[in-house]
């Protein structure tokens, strides 16, 4: 059904419908709105057989999820930023559990220095974390994918994180098609756990794995991220065959053919990116867009395919490896490997910077690019405080005494 | 109940220890050191759990000494449903499976989530104190041991005052831990007004398991405190464990009682008194405080924290009554 | 695309009035997307939100710097938000106030009413986000009263939610009176 809702309303509708079990979470800017939402739709009994705890803290409810998955049911939670890194132990544990915990990330920066607005640094803090993770672009599809998140973290034994942009989606009222009860019950089957704290067949669940098989754990951890990228990829097929919408898969292209230039993003800022790409078309330019909806496991061969034939790839990400540079470009650069194209990274958004349509134009339109850029910098702030560490001749000589 | 073992025909009131076919929650062929008070502990409180409840527990287990003895893949000693997360979430992944439980209508299963002194009394203690505050359907288990045992001694928030511990070394002017420290977790407990808050010891077993068998059939969040010796790390011979473990109670540093809803319900008297300095001088971690360097102000203060409590606790003989 | 931006401080309905606005869209079948400007609004701080109605699916994520419309749900803020900027030539200025304001700009709209006075007549309480939206639909014609209506009514049910469409009707009327 059709309905104008608030993002983070609307996921919370998209996972009542997927029937968890269980419900924790903790409250931090800018996830709150999603677990109020869910609070009232199982205090007012529009989503029944629901335990809805109110707990201590993040290590908390991602504790909370890993005790009732492995007692056997389905379960949800949700955070943002300093949040996730609070809980990081859990998130690790979840996954080398194999726990199919979905979780909401309300993509917020890192402090310090302490900001609640939109990047993706939180989540970049997870990437190598074992967890599935797809980011949304609209909220249409943050709805969506969380019935998708459910659906293959429960095929691959393996939890999911669904990204979605703190704020500028999670507190966008837009319009959204919220499935029926029926059509999500005949997409996501009722969850049949692998493993469940069960008296007649008592298990041990999480012992101490030593040297002679640990190389292997994490061995067929990995064959399974690679092995899942055709069953993520096909179970978006069936969604859209169900439900008439492509939400989920790995990648989505937005006027690929003949593009020289493609620019790569994660999440919301692909839509005003399509809104640029579109100006320029009309104005000539070949360009095209190539939003990543699957970012772990990384779809490197869907990648390498869809950017095989353009000359210049522009990456533009919302976090910041400090002392490496763009984390998204450089894992396209390994992706792209070999072919004759030029990768530009564009780090923008940072702490809630907004991006506009016109600083994006002026930049994807310049005939030469920086390797790596820092969207819309404030100059004079940089200019004025930034010191070397040390001089140019030092630099020069590879080595740098420290300054008293 | 089965027979009880030879030995103990003529005892009334026999101990699920006692029995030829006690469960064996925690089985032998686990990695444990000699002497080990807390893998007894564990299997005293489980034992007595399973018991109780026809075998309907579900334990979850805070990392230590007790999780990486009993199951390093492929071994396993537990012979109940028993699930390892993270050293610090021990009491918050339980009130998931009590949630989920709920959800599965699978009430009878009891839940019991256990630790050791580091884990609930320091790194998770936000999340003991979240699952007291919110009652859930949990009872917690702490085998105190008085130090990071797994780690190779160290000081932890419950290493009483004077001890040595590896972070603690007596030299020169210091004498090792702090005056007027070790957290008191069944207190902490108690001031969330839980229904059921106890302390035990595996010199008691009696004792323990009574406590162990109420708690277990209460809804709502229980605390268990159980002192546990440990003869690596408090320097004794591990043919001694239950000795220390009844000295520690008989002198008075270690008081036995039964609180409920946030009040002193019961405690248990000292019968055969033991003196603090016995108590310590059997342990190499407080010789420091005797011979050459000796402190009398530090015995004095230990001696007083045993008068307080057999005041407070009302341990005396003739207390009760 | 019809880009509105609303100006005026926490406490005051500001976010539920782009919300509402939205819904006015999305009852007309319309796309639309609202959202406020981020930030750990406090009681009394000045707040802004953010309206976008089409025709077209809404893809653009950035904050609304040329508006087509400006409410001011609170005079004193005119200033400090620099409320006015971006506004587009034959734009429209919708403001809360019993009397006329000095914009400085040239070929807009201006309507001004006594939003919170309607308010505290027709709902008891001083908070004139519904009151604007009426006349807000009177000033731009974008969207009809009864989308506004039925916005109202799914925001707030019962009584107070009658009294906030009396209110926007009052306001609708008077916008067109004076035209």
């Amino acid at each position: 059904m059709l309905r104008q809702l608030e993002g983070s309303h609307a996921i919370a509708r998209s996972v009542a419908l997927c029937r968890p079990r269980v419900v924790c979470a903790y409250p931090i800017s800018p996830q709150t709105h999603i677990l109020e939402g869910l609070e009232e739709l199982i205090r007012s009994g529009k989503l029944q057989n629901c335990e809805y705890l109110n707990v201590e803290s993040e290590m908390g409810a991602l504790s909370v999820a890993i005790g009732a998955e492995a007692a056997g049911v389905r379960s949800y939670t949700a955070t943002s930023s300093q949040g996730l890194l609070y809980m990081i132990e859990a998130v690790y544990n979840a996954s080398g559990l194999e726990l199919p915990i979905v979780m909401t990330l309300g993509n917020r920066a890192l402090g310090s220095p302490i900001n609640i607005w939109n990047d993706h640094s939180d989540a970049m803090s997870v990437r190598d974390s074992g967890w599935v993770m797809f980011f949304a672009e609209t909220n249409q599809e943050a709805a969506d994918l969380h019935i998708l998140a459910f659906m293959v973290a429960e095929k691959m034994r393996c939890p999911v994180i669904v990204n979605v942009d703190g704020f500028i989606l999670t507190h966008a009222y837009d319009r959204v098609d919220i499935p029926s009860q029926e059509a999500v019950d005949e997409f996501l089957p009722p969850y049949a756990p692998n493993i469940s704290l069960d008296v007649d067949s008592p298990m041990a669940v999480g012992t101490m794995v030593p040297p002679e098989y640990f190389m292997e754990v994490r061995c067929l951890a990995h064959r399974k991220h690679e092995d899942s990228l055709a069953l993520i990829e096909r179970a978006g097929s069936t969604f859209e065959e169900k439900f008439g919408r492509n939400s989920g898969g790995l990648l989505r292209g937005y006027s690929l053919q003949n593009a020289d230039t493609i620019v790569v993003a994660m999440g919301s800022v692909a839509g005003t990116i399509k809104d640029v790409v579109d100006e320029l078309n009309h104005e000539g330019g070949k360009f095209g867009e190539l939003t990543i909806v699957c970012y772990r496991p990384f779809p490197r061969e869907a990648l390498r395919n869809s950017l095989k034939n353009s000359k210049r790839i522009i990456v533009v990400e919302k976090s910041l490896a400090v002392g490496v540079g763009g984390i998204l470009s450089q894992e396209i650069e390994l992706a792209m490997k070999g072919c004759n194209v030029e990768i530009i990274s564009v780090i923008a958004g940072l702490g809630g910077r907004n991006i506009t349509k016109s600083t994006l134009k002026e930049h994807f339109s310049k005939k030469n690019h920086e390797k790596m850029t820092f969207l819309d910098l404030r100059n004079d702030i940089i200019a004025d405080q930034y010191r070397p560490i040390c001089s140019a001749a030092v630099k020069a000589e590879k080595t740098c005494p420290i300054q008293p | 109940m089965s027979h009880p073992t030879i030995g103990n025909r003529l005892v009334k009131n026999v101990t699920v220890q006692s029995m030829r076919d006690r469960p064996n929650c925690l089985t032998s062929g686990h990695r444990a050191c000699q002497g080990c008070g807390e893998a007894l502990g564990a299997r005293c409180v489980l034992d007595a759990a399973y018991a109780a409840t026809g075998g309907k527990i579900a334990v979850v287990n805070a990392t230590g000494c007790l999780e990486v003895f009993s199951c390093v893949y492929p071994e396993n000693s537990w012979q109940v449903p028993w699930l390892h997360s993270l050293f610090g979430n021990a009491p918050a992944v339980a009130t998931g499976v009590a949630a989920a439980f709920k959800q599965q209508g699978k009430s009878d299963v009891r839940i019991i989530a256990q630790g050791g002194d580091g884990a609930l009394s320091d790194i998770g203690m936000g999340c003991l104190s979240g699952m007291f505050e919110r009652n859930d359907d949990v009872l917690c288990v702490c085998y105190d041991n008085q130090a990071y045992m797994n780690t190779g001694v160290q000081r932890s928030g419950a290493t009483p005052a004077f001890a040595r511990t590896a972070t603690t070394l007596p030299t020169g002017n210091y004498l090792g831990n702090d005056a007027q420290t070790g957290k008191n977790l069944p207190k902490i407990a108690m001031a969330h007004e839980i229904p059921y808050v106890a302390t035990a010891s595996i010199g008691n077993i009696h004792d323990l398991e009574e406590k162990v068998t109420k708690a277990i059939h209460i809804r709502g969040a229980k605390y268990l405190h159980v002192h546990v010796p440990c003869p690596l790390g408090w320097g004794y011979s591990p043919s001694d464990t239950i000795k220390i473990a009844r000295a520690a109670v008989q002198c008075g540093l270690f008081p036995l009682f039964e609180m409920e809803r946030g009040k002193i319900m019961k405690s248990t008297p000292i019968k055969d008194p033991v003196k603090v300095d016995d108590y310590l001088k059997s342990q190499r971690r407080f010789a420091h405080l005797f011979g050459k360097s000796a402190s009398p102000e530090a015995l004095a203060a230990l001696q007083d924290i045993a008068d307080n409590n057999i005041r407070d606790y009302a341990l005396a003989e003739n207390a009760n009554g | 695309m019809f880009q509105v931006r609303i100006h005026g401080r926490g406490g005051q309905g500001v976010v539920t009035a782009a919300e509402m606005l939205s819904l006015a869209a999305f009852f007309e079948g319309k796309y639309a997307q609202a959202f406020p400007s981020f930030g750990s609004e406090r009681t009394g701080a000045p707040v802004v939100a953010f309206c976008r109605i089409s025709d077209r699916e809404i893809r653009l994520r950035e904050p609304i710097m040329e508006p087509n419309a400006v409410i001011i749900q609170d005079c004193t803020v005119i200033d400090s938000a620099n409320a006015f900027h971006g506004l587009v030539e034959k734009g429209f200025i919708l403001v809360n106030s019993n009397h006329d304001i000095n914009h400085g700009l040239k070929n807009v709209s201006l309507k001004c009413i006594s939003a919170t006075e309607i308010a505290l007549e027709h709902i008891g309480k001083p908070i004139p986000n519904a009151v604007l939206l009426g006349s807000f639909a009177g000033l731009t014609g974008i969207l009809k009263i009864e989308s506004v209506i039925e916005a109202i009514k799914t925001k707030f049910s019962g009584a107070i939610g009658e009294k906030n469409i009396a209110a926007a009707r009052v306001a609708y009327d008077r916008t067109l009176e004076v035209g």
